[in-house]
C-alpha cells in the first residue's frame, strides 16, 4: 500500500526536513499557486522596469490626444492614438505606462500593509493570547480603543501633523488593519493554548518565546493565510478611497484605484480607461487569492 | 424459528480521496430473539460501520451490497420511510458518547418523548408519564425533576442512562449498543452494564453489544463475533470465544488484557528518595451564573502526600474529577499549585525560579493520555522528538541531536527513517511511542505517565507497557502511572495511591491493595473491573456504589464514605471535617471510613 511506498521513501531521505521546508515543496506542487507566483512577479517586474518600458513619460500631457483608444480598439471609437497600446486618458497621458505606475504604489501598498499588519498582528495577538490573564485583557483594551477610533479622522489628523506623505499612508493603514489580524490570531491562540502539545512543550522545558514562534504560529497560519489574502484586496481599495478623497496619491503620480475610479466615469465613452486598470487589478487579487490558498494548503502537513 | 435480525454478506466501502475503502467484507451475523450478540474488535475493525450500513446510517461516501433482513424483511437499500418507522422504533441505538447524541438544546423530557411520540400516537402528557417510569427504571434518582433539565445539566452516566431510556421507551425488538461504556468511569460503567442486563432479562429485548473490551461482552453476550480489518475471523458462544479460542487473532486479544498474576518489575535499588509531595494543594476558582455570582473554590487535590524511591512504580487510580491529571500536573510544575510542598532530590521547587525549574525538567517528563493531541500536527515527529534536547541542551551540536533522535527511535521500537513522517501519518500506537521517545530523550529520572495507555487498543496497550516496564528496568527510572484503569495499574505498580475528589483514600503495596483492600471505595472500584470471564462474570455479585460521583464542589462530599462525621467541624465556623488516613499495616494507610 502507500504505507510500504513511504518507508522506502523515508529510509532514503534520512536527512531531517522542517516544516518550513516540507511547505516550500508542497506549495511548488500547487500548480495554480505556482502560476499566480509566476503572474504576481510579471507584474512586480513590469512595474518597476515601467520607465523603461514606454517612451512616454507617466505624467506626459498630449492635448491632441485626449481619451483616445489605441489603435487595434475593436470598436467605434472618436480617435486613434497610435504608439499609445492602452489608449490615453482625459487629458492624453500614457494609460500603459500609468497602469505601470499605478501598479507600483497598489502593489507597494498592499503589500507592505499587510505585511506590517501581519507582522504586529500575529505577534502581538500570539504574545497576548499565550500570556493570558491581566496581560492579555490590557493588551486586548488597548486594540479595542485603537478600533473605536474614526478611520479618516485617524487619517486627516496624521496628514495635518505630519503633511502629506506616501509613508504615512503605509502607516495609517498598517494601523487600522493589524487590530482585526491581532484578535483572530489571540483568539485562535487561545484555543491552542488548551491543546496538549503546548503543555508537552512546557513540560519539555521549551521557554514561552519558543513556545509562541515554534508552535503557536505555524497553527495560526491557517486562519491567518485567509485573512492575509483578504487583507491585501482591502488595502488597495482603502487606498483607492482615500485617494478619491484627496488624502493618499496625489497627482500626477496614480494608483490602480485612482485609475478605476477615473475609468468608471468615462466608462461609456472609453472603456479602455477602466478596463485595463481593472484587469490588473482582478488578476493580481485572483493571484493572491491562490498564493494564499497555496500557502495555507502548503502548511497543513495533513494535506501532503 | 427465524432470527430478528439477519445479515448476510455485507460489504461496506468508502470513496475517499485516496482511493476505495473496505471497511467491512463479507460479514454475516444473526441476532435471535432475545438474545445479546457481543461485536468485538479493535479500533478500525469497521464494527460499528457493519450495524451503520445495516440501518442506512452510513456517511454520505460509503456504500454497501448484500443482505440485511429483519424478520425475514429486506431492509438493506430500503426506503427512507421504512428505515424511519424502524429506527428508533423497532430497533433502537445507543451510541459510545452520550453527551455529542443528545441535542443540547432540548430538554430531557422532550428528547425522550419525541421518538415515543413519533412511534406510538399518544398524548403529550401520557409520554411524560412514561418517560418519567422510564427514568425511574435506569435508576435516575429525582426523574420529574431530570426531565425539565438540559443534557449539560446531566453527569456522563446520567447521560448515557438517559440514552438508554430513550433507546427502550419504545418498547424495541433489539438495541445496538456501540461501545455505550467505553466514554464511562469503571463504576459506572458497572451501573450502566447492570440495566443492560436487566433489559435483557425482564423486557426479553435483543441487544447487539458492540465494544472493544472483551471484559464489557463476557458479562453479557450469550454469542460473540470477533472482528478485525472489517472481516469477522471467528464467531461462537460466548464459552467458546473465551475458554476454548480458537483464531490467532482473539487468542493475542485475550492474552492482551493484564492478568492478576502477573507483577511489576523489581525495584533496581532503592535508593533516597526522589520526590517528597507534602500536603500538595491545587484549587480553580469557579464562578457562580450571573453577575454577582459567588465565586467558589474547587478544590480538585486537597492535600495529598507521598514520597517516590528511585526505581519505584506509584500507581495512581481514581476516577475522573478525583485529581488526578492535576496532581500530575502540580507535582511537574506546569500548574500553580495553592498550598503544600513539592521537593525534587532535597529542592524545595517553591524556592526555584522559572528558568531554574525550566533547567530541572531535564529529570521529570511526562507522557500524556492523547497520543495524537500531544503532538504538534504542523511538525515532523523527529523535530518532536529533538525537541526538549534542544531546549534543555541547547550546547548539543546538530548531529549529537540527529544521533539521540535516531537511538531513542529505535530503542522505542520507532524506524528512525521515520523521522520526517507526521503526526497523522503514523497510529495511535507508533505516535505514543513519540511520545514515549520524547520523554525519554532527555533521560528523565522520573516519568509520570497520564493515563498513557487509556486512548490505545489491548493489544497496543501490552506492548506500550511492555516498553514502559522495559525502560524502567533499564534506567532505573522511577513512574508515576496514572490510570483509571485498575488492571493496568497493577500490571505496573510497586504501590497503589487510591483517590477520591482530590484526597488519598488508600495507599499501600500493589499486593495488598487488590487483595485485601481496605476502604469501601477502593472495594467498588476492583469489584466493578471486568474480567474476560464470562461464568464469573455472570455470577459474580458486585459491591456497585449507588449513583454518580458527587460534585467536588459540595463540603460534604468527602464524608460520603464517613457519614457518621457528617456535620461535625472542627470549629464552629471552621471547614468541613475531612477523613484522616490512618496506617493500619506497615506501608499501608487507609483513610477513616463507616
Amino acid at each position: 500500500m502507500i504505507a510500504t511506498g513511504q518507508t522506502l521513501k523515508a529510509v532514503e531521505e534520512v536527512k531531517g526536513r522542517s516544516l518550513w521546508v516540507d511547505a516550500r515543496r508542497r506549495l511548488l506542487k500547487n500548480r495554480a499557486a505556482v502560476a499566480s507566483i509566476v503572474i504576481l512577479a510579471l507584474v512586480a517586474l513590469l512595474a518597476v522596469l515601467a520607465p523603461l518600458l514606454s517612451s512616454y513619460a507617466y505624467d506626459d500631457v498630449n492635448y491632441d490626444i485626449i481619451s483616445c483608444a489605441p489603435n487595434w480598439w475593436p470598436a467605434e471609437a472618436a480617435c486613434r492614438a497610435p504608439g499609445h497600446i492602452f489608449g490615453t486618458d482625459a487629458v492624453g497621458r500614457d494609460l500603459f505606462v500609468r497602469v505601470l505606475f499605478g501598479a507600483r504604489v497598489s502593489l507597494a501598498v498592499g503589500l507592505v500593509a499587510t505585511l506590517v499588519s501581519l507582522l504586529i498582528g500575529v505577534l502581538y495577538g500570539a504574545v497576548a493570547g499565550y500570556i493570558g490573564g491581566r496581560t492579555d485583557a490590557l493588551m486586548m483594551r488597548i486594540v479595542d480603543i485603537l478600533y473605536s477610533l474614526p478611520f479618516i479622522f485617524f487619517v486627516i489628523i496624521l496628514m495635518v501633523m505630519f503633511d502629506r506623505n506616501f509613508i504615512l499612508l503605509f502607516v495609517a493603514i498598517g494601523a487600522v488593519e493589524w487590530l482585526t489580524m491581532a484578535r483572530i490570531v489571540r483568539g485562535q491562540t487561545l484555543s491552542l493554548k488548551q491543546k496538549e502539545f503546548i503543555e508537552a512543550a512546557r513540560a519539555g522545558g521549551v521557554s514561552p518565546l519558543g513556545i509562541i514562534t515554534r508552535h503557536v504560529i505555524p497553527n495560526v497560519v491557517g486562519p491567518v493565510m485567509v485573512y492575509v489574502t483578504l487583507t491585501v484586496p482591502g488595502v488597495i481599495l482603502t487606498e483607492s478611497f482615500l485617494s478619491f478623497l484627496g488624502l493618499g496619491i496625489q497627482e500626477p503620480l496614480t494608483s490602480w484605484g485612482v485609475l478605476i475610479s477615473d475609468g468608471a466615469d468615462q466608462m461609456e465613452t472609453a472603456p479602455w480607461m477602466l478596463l485595463f486598470p481593472a484587469l490588473f487589478m482582478a488578476v493580481t487579487l485572483f493571484c493572491f487569492n491562490y498564493v494564499g490558498d497555496g500557502l495555507r494548503d502548503a502548511l497543513d502537513p495533513k494535506d501532503r | 424459528m427465524s432470527a430478528l435480525l439477519e445479515i448476510t454478506n455485507l460489504n461496506v466501502h468508502f470513496a475517499l480521496a485516496d482511493g476505495d475503502v473496505h471497511a467491512v467484507k463479507d460479514a454475516s451475523l444473526s441476532i435471535q430473539e432475545s438474545e445479546c450478540l457481543g461485536v468485538v474488535g479493535e479500533s478500525g475493525s469497521g464494527k460499528s460501520q457493519l450495524f451503520l450500513a445495516a440501518f442506512g446510517l452510513l456517511a454520505a461516501n460509503g456504500h454497501a451490497t448484500g443482505s440485511v433482513k429483519y424478520r425475514g424483511e429486506e431492509i438493506l437499500g430500503a426506503p427512507p420511510r421504512r428505515l424511519n418507522a424502524l429506527r428508533g422504533g423497532a430497533v433502537t441505538m445507543i451510541f459510545q458518547d452520550p453527551l455529542t447524541s443528545l441535542t443540547p438544546h432540548m430538554k430531557i423530557g422532550a428528547q425522550i418523548t419525541e421518538a415515543l411520540m413519533l412511534h406510538r400516537k399518544i398524548s403529550r402528557a401520557e409520554a411524560l408519564t412514561r418517560a418519567r417510569e422510564m427514568l425511574d427504571y435506569v435508576r435516575i434518582p429525582e426523574s420529574a425533576r431530570r426531565l425539565r433539565q438540559y443534557p449539560h445539566e446531566l453527569s456522563g452516566g446520567m447521560r448515557q442512562r438517559v440514552m438508554i431510556a430513550m433507546a427502550t421507551i419504545t418498547g424495541p425488538d433489539l438495541i445496538i449498543a456501540d461501545e455505550p461504556t467505553t466514554a464511562l468511569d469503571v463504576t459506572v460503567q458497572a451501573q450502566i452494564l447492570e440495566i443492560l442486563r436487566a433489559l435483557k432479562t425482564d423486557k426479553k429485548t435483543a441487544i447487539a453489544m458492540v465494544s472493544h473490551d472483551m471484559g464489557v461482552i463476557a458479562g453479557l453476550a450469550d454469542r460473540v463475533q470477533v472482528m478485525r480489518h472489517g472481516e469477522i475471523v471467528e464467531s461462537g458462544s460466548a464459552d467458546e470465544i473465551f475458554y476454548a479460542p480458537r483464531h490467532a487473532y482473539t487468542r493475542m486479544l485475550l492474552d492482551s488484557i493484564p492478568k492478576a498474576d502477573e507483577m511489576p518489575s523489581p525495584v533496581t535499588a532503592i535508593g533516597a528518595p526522589l520526590l517528597t509531595v507534602d500536603d500538595l494543594k491545587v484549587t480553580f476558582p469557579v464562578k457562580d451564573k450571573g453577575l454577582f455570582g459567588k465565586t467558589r473554590l474547587l478544590r480538585a487535590v486537597d492535600g495529598i502526600s507521598f514520597i517516590l524511591h528511585q526505581g519505584e512504580t506509584l500507581g495512581v487510580v481514581g476516577e475522573s474529577g478525583c485529581g488526578k491529571s492535576t496532581l500530575a500536573r502540580a507535582v511537574l510544575q506546569l500548574l500553580p499549585k495553592s498550598g503544600g510542598r513539592v521537593v525534587w532530590l532535597g529542592r524545595d521547587l517553591d524556592a526555584q525560579t522559572q528558568s531554574d525549574i525550566r533547567k530541572l525538567r531535564e529529570d521529570f517528563q511526562i507522557v500524556f493520555q492523547d497520543p495524537l493531541a500531544s503532538l504538534d500536527p504542523r511538525m515532523p515527529v523527529g523535530v518532536s522528538i529533538a525537541e526538549p534536547l534542544k531546549a534543555l541542551e541547547p550546547h548539543l551540536s546538530r548531529e549529537t541531536v540527529r544521533d539521540r533522535v535516531r537511538a531513542i527511535m529505535s530503542r522505542v521500537g520507532l524506524e528512525p527513517g521515520w523521522i520526517n513522517r507526521y503526526p497523522h501519518e503514523l497510529s495511535g500506537g507508533q505516535n505514543q511511542r513519540v511520545g514515549l521517545a520524547r520523554a525519554m530523550i532527555v533521560g528523565p529520572k522520573m516519568l509520570v505517565c497520564d493515563e498513557a495507555v487509556s486512548a490505545l487498543d489491548v493489544s497496543i496497550q501490552a506492548q506500550i507497557v511492555e516498553l514502559i516496564r522495559d525502560l524502567q528496568a533499564e534506567t532505573g527510572l522511577a513512574l508515576i502511572f496514572i490510570s483509571h484503569d485498575l488492571s493496568v495499574v497493577r500490571r505496573l505498580s510497586h504501590r497503589v495511591m487510591v483517590l477520591y475528589l482530590g484526597r488519598v483514600v488508600e495507599l499501600a503495596p500493589s499486593a495488598a491493595l487488590y487483595s485485601a483492600p481496605r476502604h469501601p471505595y477502593t472495594r467498588a472500584l476492583l469489584s466493578a473491573v471486568l474480567t474476560p470471564d464470562p461464568r464469573a462474570e455472570r455470577l459474580r455479585k458486585r459491591e456497585l456504589l449507588t449513583g454518580d460521583l458527587p460534585s467536588p464542589l459540595d463540603p460534604r462530599a468527602q464524608l460520603t464514605f464517613l457519614k457518621s462525621k457528617l456535620g461535625l467541624k472542627s470549629r464552629p465556623d471552621g471547614p468541613e471535617y475531612r477523613p484522616k488516613l490512618e496506617q493500619v499495616a506497615p506501608d499501608h494507610f487507609v483513610a477513616e471510613h463507616d
